[in-house]
């Protein structure tokens, strides 16, 4: 098998967005090594992060530019290959603004001069939109990249975006710049950017956990965006799901105390019969909980979009839990 | 749920009766990085107090929609409403409000403004994106209410929960941004043509028509004008943005406020919540302690993760149930089987626990980096539940577990803690 179809072929560019605290930098970057793979270059994208980024593949701040931060989850198994490159970028407001003037008008160290005097604060100020724009303009700028012989540069891209509650206006570059620029240079900048946001070649994942709030949040998030014509929701990653040993059998009949105390003395555990008690209560709880990941998990299915589930890393996320993630959102299809 | 052990720190528990008894208490800021449950613990802050005997207004600015019905709140009205539900045996009363940016900005503008100008600038669409969708206008305005609700001294004992940002610290910084720029030079300069009559003026000049020249390229001369023409009608205006904010800001310093931050136990949220510890400190803001949200523990805590695995292991190091149950009891079939299902129920249940103890272990030692920097911070705990609340009875229930940290804190010194 040299080929395999993935639920997401041909897309350029996968904007992975979830509530705060579900992981959304996690996944993309999961996401970009997954994709990483037979030799493909990803790059990764950090609209508004904190170097979350660089923390997680354990490396110094990233600047403004691209460079290459690990190697693509290769091989797994499927005769694939070597793994690709992944690189990354973390964007900034600032950065992309003088990107941007230095495209257009090549005026980077105007750019420079001018941003002492707070150009940036206060452009991003006047046009509440700008910097969105100017952020997704250079995710999209990356994604249309093509080396001088043709071909892209990246084989895709994938950007680790604002949390749902912003996702809607952070991608609706046009509306939010077209209330204040009807006309101009930015108007046009996001229309070209637009193009590519809202072209087949864009997906926006939702990063979500089995808890009733960023399910919520989901939903309500993937409505959003449906209703925007030309943007396309990709799929739906169901983060940190707890562990679902014992199987339903085992957690269907209420287990016995008196056995279970039984089975814990012949492991040469001591004080089995309070432990027992407190392992039942765990027990118990646990299946509630399953219950309600089971509920909330049909919830995010209802949503009608692809879902793949990754497991909680009890340890914290380190390099290894990154590839352990990826290998699993390329078994399922994500990459 | 007695005796449960929770992460192991010598830092002092945070008193929140005693907070939310002090009559002096007026203010309680709950600020974190978005996701760690800051709207559900100001809203069972303001409840449990209000069960307590204060008047008691909640003031929230992006409640999740069950949450914000359960405390009645349906729509996004920026009135504060009467929370019904709440025991009154102490004299206390509850009410909630959702914060609405836009009609906070509006308000601003019409009480200080002639009624013809205010129609003017409401209707400008500079101040329209302006007031909606400016990061820094969130936070400026739901300080400007704080503020409101404080100087209306109909409430006693305010709540406020701050808005979702990534860092905690745009709460502190976005109004002073958004002051800064209202008043700032470089609008003045926008809403002045270029008079360069005074030579030490001409550099100055020279920078502000190349600054000019470089939006007019970004942005196009139309979102200049509006903007020229937002400033000139705002001029009047311009001086009381800085002096509000100001005004807030030092009502925050003031000894009647309390910072409650609150994380959970991960490293992002709990870095967040340095950041700003420090910061609260740098600007003399009275951090009253942590709240350390969802935290995981068991209820056999005593046997470690380690040795969980390891007894786990044993079991399934023993070749077949149905011997084990010969050998000990002579009584083969039935037993046998029975006991090869309670093996397998043990072994369930043992890396269950294991796998709970280990989050629960990793969590310790997250807590435990900000503990040991700060170890005077009281800190409080709430465990992780395993479901959300959307009710005011799950609101009590977090209060109560809030308020009763002796059962999480000293209940942990008798046991074999792990560490």
């Amino acid at each position: 098998m040299t080929a395999r179809d993935t639920d997401w072929d041909g897309v350029r560019l996968h904007v992975v967005t979830g509530k705060g605290g579900t992981g959304k930098t996690t996944v993309a970057s999961a996401l970009a090594l997954a994709l990483a793979h037979r030799g493909r270059k990803v790059l990764l994208i950090e609209a508004e992060g904190r170097q979350g980024i660089a923390r997680l593949f354990d490396r110094p701040p990233l600047p403004y530019e691209e460079r290459r931060i690990a190697i693509g989850a290769g091989g797994n198994g499927d005769a694939s290959g070597p793994g690709g490159d992944v690189y990354a970028l973390a964007i900034d407001p600032e950065g992309a603004l003088l990107d941007y003037l230095q495209m257009f008008y090549n005026m980077r160290s105007a750019g420079k001069a001018l941003t002492k005097l707070g150009l940036v604060d206060f452009a991003t100020t006047i046009a509440p939109g700008l910097s969105d724009v100017l952020v997704t303009g250079k995710a999209t700028e990356a994604a249309r990249r093509k080396k001088p012989g043709g071909g892209y540069i990246y084989d895709a891209v994938v950007m680790d975006a604002p949390p749902t509650g912003r996702i809607g206006r952070f991608l609706n570059v046009t509306a939010e710049v077209s209330g204040l620029a009807k006309v101009g240079p930015i108007r046009t900048h996001a229309d070209t950017v637009a193009n590519v946001i809202k072209s087949p070649q864009t997906v926006v994942h939702f990063v979500s956990t089995l808890e009733e709030m960023p399910v919520q949040e989901t939903l309500d998030g993937v409505a959003e965006l449906r209703a925007i014509p030309g943007l396309h929701v990709g799929g739906v990653v169901i983060n940190m799901a707890r562990p679902t040993r014992p199987s339903p059998e085992v957690l269907q009949a209420p287990p016995d105390t008196g056995a279970l105390a039984a089975a814990l003395s012949a492991a040469g555990l001591y004080g089995t019969d309070t432990l027992a008690e407190d392992l039942t209560e765990e027990l118990t709880e646990h299946a509630r909980q399953v219950e309600m990941q089971d509920r909330e998990r049909g919830e995010l299915e209802s949503a009608g979009q692809p879902c793949y589930e990754l497991p909680m890393i009890t340890d914290g996320i380190d390099l290894a839990g990154l590839y352990r993630l990826a290998a699993e959102l390329r078994n399922q299809g994500a990459a | 749920m007695s005796g449960r052990q929770s992460v192991n720190h010598a830092n002092p528990r945070l008193e929140m009766d005693r907070i939310i008894d002090d009559r002096r208490t007026r203010i309680v800021v709950c600020c974190g990085s978005g996701g760690v449950g800051k709207t559900t613990a100001a809203a069972a802050i303001g409840l449990r107090a209000a069960e307590r005997g204060r008047q008691v207004c909640v003031l929230t600015v992006d409640p999740a929609r069950r949450l914000a019905q359960s405390m009645g709140l349906t729509s996004l009205d920026n009135t504060p409403r009467l929370v019904d539900g709440i025991s009154d045996k102490n004299g206390g009363s509850l009410h909630a409000m959702m914060l609405d940016m836009k009609r906070t900005f509006d308000e601003i503008v019409e009480a200080h403004a002639e009624p013809g100008r205010a129609a003017q600038i409401l209707a400008n669409p500079f101040y329209q994106s302006l007031s909606s969708s400016f990061a820094g206008t969130q936070e400026y305005m739901a300080m400007e209410k704080l503020g409101q609700l404080r100087r209306s001294d109909e409430w006693d004992l305010i709540v406020v929960d701050t808005p979702p940002s990534r860092s905690a610290l745009d709460f502190l910084d976005a109004p002073e941004r958004l002051g800064r720029f209202l008043d700032g030079r470089l609008i003045r300069a926008l809403s002045s043509p270029v008079k360069a009559s005074r030579p030490f003026t001409k550099v100055l000049n020279a920078g502000f028509s190349m600054m000019t020249g470089a939006l007019t390229k970004l942005l196009g001369a139309q979102v200049l004008r509006d903007a020229q023409t937002f400033v000139t009608a705002f001029d009047t205006m311009f001086g009381g943005f800085r002096e509000r904010a100001e005004a807030t800001y030092r009502l925050l310093q003031a000894p009647g406020t309390s910072f409650l931050v609150v994380a959970a136990p991960e490293p992002d949220a709990l870095r967040e919540a340095s950041y700003f510890v420090e910061r609260l400190d740098e600007e003399r803001m009275p951090l009253a302690g942590l709240i350390l949200n969802r935290v995981h523990n068991s209820p056999a805590a005593r046997l470690s993760a380690a040795r969980s695995l390891a007894a786990a292991e044993t079991l399934e190091g023993i070749p077949n149930g149905d011997e084990v149950s010969r050998d000990s009891s002579g009584d083969a079939g039935a037993g046998g089987h029975a006991t090869s299902v309670s093996y397998a129920m043990a072994v369930a249940a043992l890396r269950l626990h294991a796998e709970r103890m280990s989050l629960s272990e990793r969590e310790q030692r997250v807590a435990g980096g900000f503990t040991s920097a700060h170890p005077a911070v009281p800190v409080a705990e709430v465990a992780a539940l395993p479901v959300d609340v959307h009710d005011l009875a799950g609101l009590r229930r977090i209060g109560e577990s809030l308020a009763d940290q002796s059962r999480g804190l000293s209940g942990t010194r008798g046991c074999l803690c792990p560490e």
